[in-house]
């Protein structure tokens, strides 16, 4: 295998990869703190319609984004109101949550359907993308990618590094104790929360203005159930997470790298290899299902109530 | 003053009240919907609420439509109600319906009832075998069943993509992904050919009583597995296993119930259910097996199946509302020009007004006269 074929498939599952990343370090920092949010794939879709109808509106990228992130956020407090103040069963409520962003985002994207839109586009960062090898492949890319390094990076810093990192750990494993200590455990919720639907809404985003530049019912093609089940196969750990998600995104990208090749599949068939990679993935995670149980939160998908002990 | 404080015991009452307060509630948000894209609520009601019942043809509809979701609504009620999260209804009717094809479009032109229970069969054990796969997962490797069984649903729909761009796809059919219109024989009987036959055998003469469109004998099997699995959940012992089984799992454990045999047979017996609501779609209403056999049945019966209470009887009555949904906004595309997408739409807020109105099952609100009276403070 030469190495421009080794360089470009590696730079297209770090690119394919990225969303799924982004939606998932939301996930994770949810899930620290306790909340299993299942309507990843709603508030995606929400945020690619609304960041490709922001862009088409406003002409501009940036407000695409921002509306994108405002609609994740928007969902993701419906979300939010129901589980935690209410709450709801946090399962059942995020099936709701993936229904209804389905549904609200086909309607409201109806007229978008066909249009097209001025993406984003390639950023060769000076000097950097001139590392031989390494240069191209990390640095060559459109600015959401080296923002979700920068995420990436600022995640794991708040939550090893800081004390609002410690507290989200504390509430995600004992609500009880956290709220013993006089810790808002609920409206920390329903920061992580929003936080995480702002992640989705950034990474719905990515698909209509970065990997695609247009919006088509349900695109995101259940990226955020792959996102759900990355996190529980990187075990709340960053490191893992980046990792698991350019392995999907290589896997994902399989078609095109087999186009290259004589192998001639089905296009139906090899669209199966992420979910199929997903099963497998969990299936693998279960030859260690005490390190498994060890790294999830404690209180993970438990209503909390602090009137109620 | 009004006070929200946690009921002693589960009320009852409120959990039958729960769906009706949020239908309601759909209907007040879904006006201010209408009235935003400046269509009249009456005129809007008047297609989604009264338009399934206008005639004979439409009632039949009706049935096409809840056909389906009943079939898998009910088998998703013995998943829930064992507390097993079995996603995976879409998948198993889609598999279903593309297994009972593939030996649909392979019978002999004339074909007879031996056949057509051959294809039925071959639809609901698919459905089986696709449920079995998220089962074995859970049972051997303990993975999430609610990942496992939507991962299996994005490959039941890729695969029934393959199998209509690729070997089922109809020779003649100049490129269009669809296969071959299945022999008549294979067909199912529609359901005013039965009816009026049955009455006509009885009466010695013929009888045209009732006219159903486009409505297969599938809604009375339908309409018979919810009756049966209401008598199996309340009125025999592996019913009685399922209920103790998803209320306490240790309780189970402790009176020796086997819990391995419960997962597998919810599981399975939903799996045939959806693969049945497949081989009935494609050798019913549409015929041949097509890209789009579901609107997405498999996932709106979740929703039937908790607005029913997870009690099959109820389940029979939500999936006719669901049905009739899912006509109303076929009927609305045409007559008001509303996307069929706003479905999803009325089907998440459904949900979220549902859950939310459930809190009154476990929480009431009380008024309260004295507002002196702080030492009743509701802190536990």
């Amino acid at each position: 295998m030469d190495i421009t074929l080794i360089q470009n498939t590696l730079s297209y599952a770090l690119i394919t990869g990225t969303p799924l990343l982004i939606i998932a370090l939301g996930e994770l920092v949810c899930e620290k703190s306790g909340v299993l949010n299942l309507g990843q794939e709603g508030m995606m879709l929400m945020g690619a319609m609304a960041g490709f109808a922001g862009t088409l509106l406003t002409g501009s990228l940036f407000l695409g984004i921002l509306l994108a992130m405002l609609a994740g956020m928007l969902m993701s407090l419906i979300f939010g109101v129901l589980t935690l103040t209410l709450n709801t069963n946090q399962v059942a409520t995020g099936l709701a949550l993936t229904i209804f962003g389905t549904g609200l985002s086909a309607f409201l994207g109806n007229t978008l359907v066909g249009q097209t839109v001025q993406g984003f586009q390639r950023i060769e960062i000076p000097l950097l993308h001139q590392i031989p090898f390494f240069g191209s492949l990390l640095f060559s890319h459109n600015i959401l990618v080296y923002l979700s390094f920068v995420l990436v990076a600022s995640v794991w810093h708040i939550m090893h590094k800081t004390r609002l990192g410690l507290t989200i750990r504390a509430v995600g494993e004992n609500p009880h104790s956290a709220n013993a200590l006089g810790i808002h455990v609920i409206m920390l919720r329903y920061g992580t929360v929003t936080f995480g639907g702002a992640m989705a809404g950034l990474a719905g985003a990515y698909m209509s203005l970065a990997t695609t530049s247009m919006w088509a019912e349900g695109m995101t093609a259940g990226r955020g159930w792959i996102a759900l089940a990355l996190v529980v196969f990187a075990s709340w750990r960053i490191g893992y997470l980046m990792l698991g998600a350019y392995l999907f995104g290589l896997m994902s990208m399989m078609h095109l790298i087999l186009q290259g090749t004589a192998i001639t599949v089905s296009p139906n068939l090899l669209a199966m290899l992420p979910y199929l990679a997903t099963i497998l993935v969990m299936v693998l995670l279960s030859t260690n299902s005490v390190r498994q149980k060890l790294s999830t939160p404690m209180s993970l998908g438990k209503p909390f109530d602090p009137k109620i002990h | 003053m009004l006070k929200i404080q946690p009921r002693i015991e589960r009320s009852t009452r409120m959990s039958w009240l729960s769906p009706l307060i949020a239908i309601l509630l759909t209907l007040l948000a879904s006006c201010l919907l209408f009235l935003a894209l400046n269509i009249s609520p009456m005129a809007a009601f008047k297609v989604f609420i009264l338009s399934p019942f206008s005639d004979s043809y439409n009632i039949g509809e009706l049935m096409v439509k809840t056909t389906p979701l009943l079939l898998c609504a009910t088998g998703l009620t013995l998943c829930y109600r064992a507390n097993i999260w079995n996603i995976g209804a879409e998948g198993q009717l889609l598999i279903g319906a593309l297994a009972s094809s593939a030996v649909a479009v392979h019978v002999a032109a004339d074909a007879g009832t031996t056949e057509l229970m051959i294809v039925l069969i071959t639809g609901a054990c698919a459905g089986m075998a696709w449920a079995a796969i998220p089962t074995l997962l859970y049972q051997r490797f303990n993975t999430n069943i609610i990942l496992s069984t939507i991962m299996v649903n994005y490959i039941g729909y890729y695969l029934l993509q393959w199998a209509v761009y690729g070997p089922l796809m109809d020779p003649n059919g100049m490129g269009f992904p669809e296969s071959a219109m299945f022999p008549d024989g294979v067909l199912l009987e529609p359901l005013e050919t039965t009816i009026n036959s049955f009455f006509s055998f009885f009466s010695h003469a013929d009888v045209n009583i009732i006219q159903t469109g486009r409505a297969t004998d599938s809604i009375a099997v339908a309409l018979l597995m919810a009756v049966l699995t209401n008598i199996i959940l309340y009125r025999s012992l592996p019913g009685f296993k399922l209920r103790v089984f998803g209320e306490d799992k240790a309780a189970a454990r402790y009176a020796g119930f086997n819990s391995n045999r419960i997962v597998w047979g919810v599981m399975l017996f939903a799996g045939a259910l959806a693969g049945f609501a497949g081989a009935s779609e494609v050798t019913g209403p549409i015929g041949q097996l097509i890209p789009q056999v579901s609107p997405g049945y498999g996932y709106a019966a979740i929703i039937v199946a908790y607005l029913g209470r997870l009690n099959p009887i109820g389940v029979i009555i939500s999936a006719f509302f669901m049905g009739a949904l899912y006509m109303g906004s076929d009927m609305a595309q045409i007559e008001l020009g509303i996307s069929t997408a706003v479905t999803g739409l009325f089907q998440g807020t459904l949900l979220f007004f549902l859950l939310a109105c459930d809190y009154l099952i476990n929480y009431e609100i009380v008024f309260k006269r004295n507002t002196t009276d702080t030492t009743q403070s509701n802190e536990a």
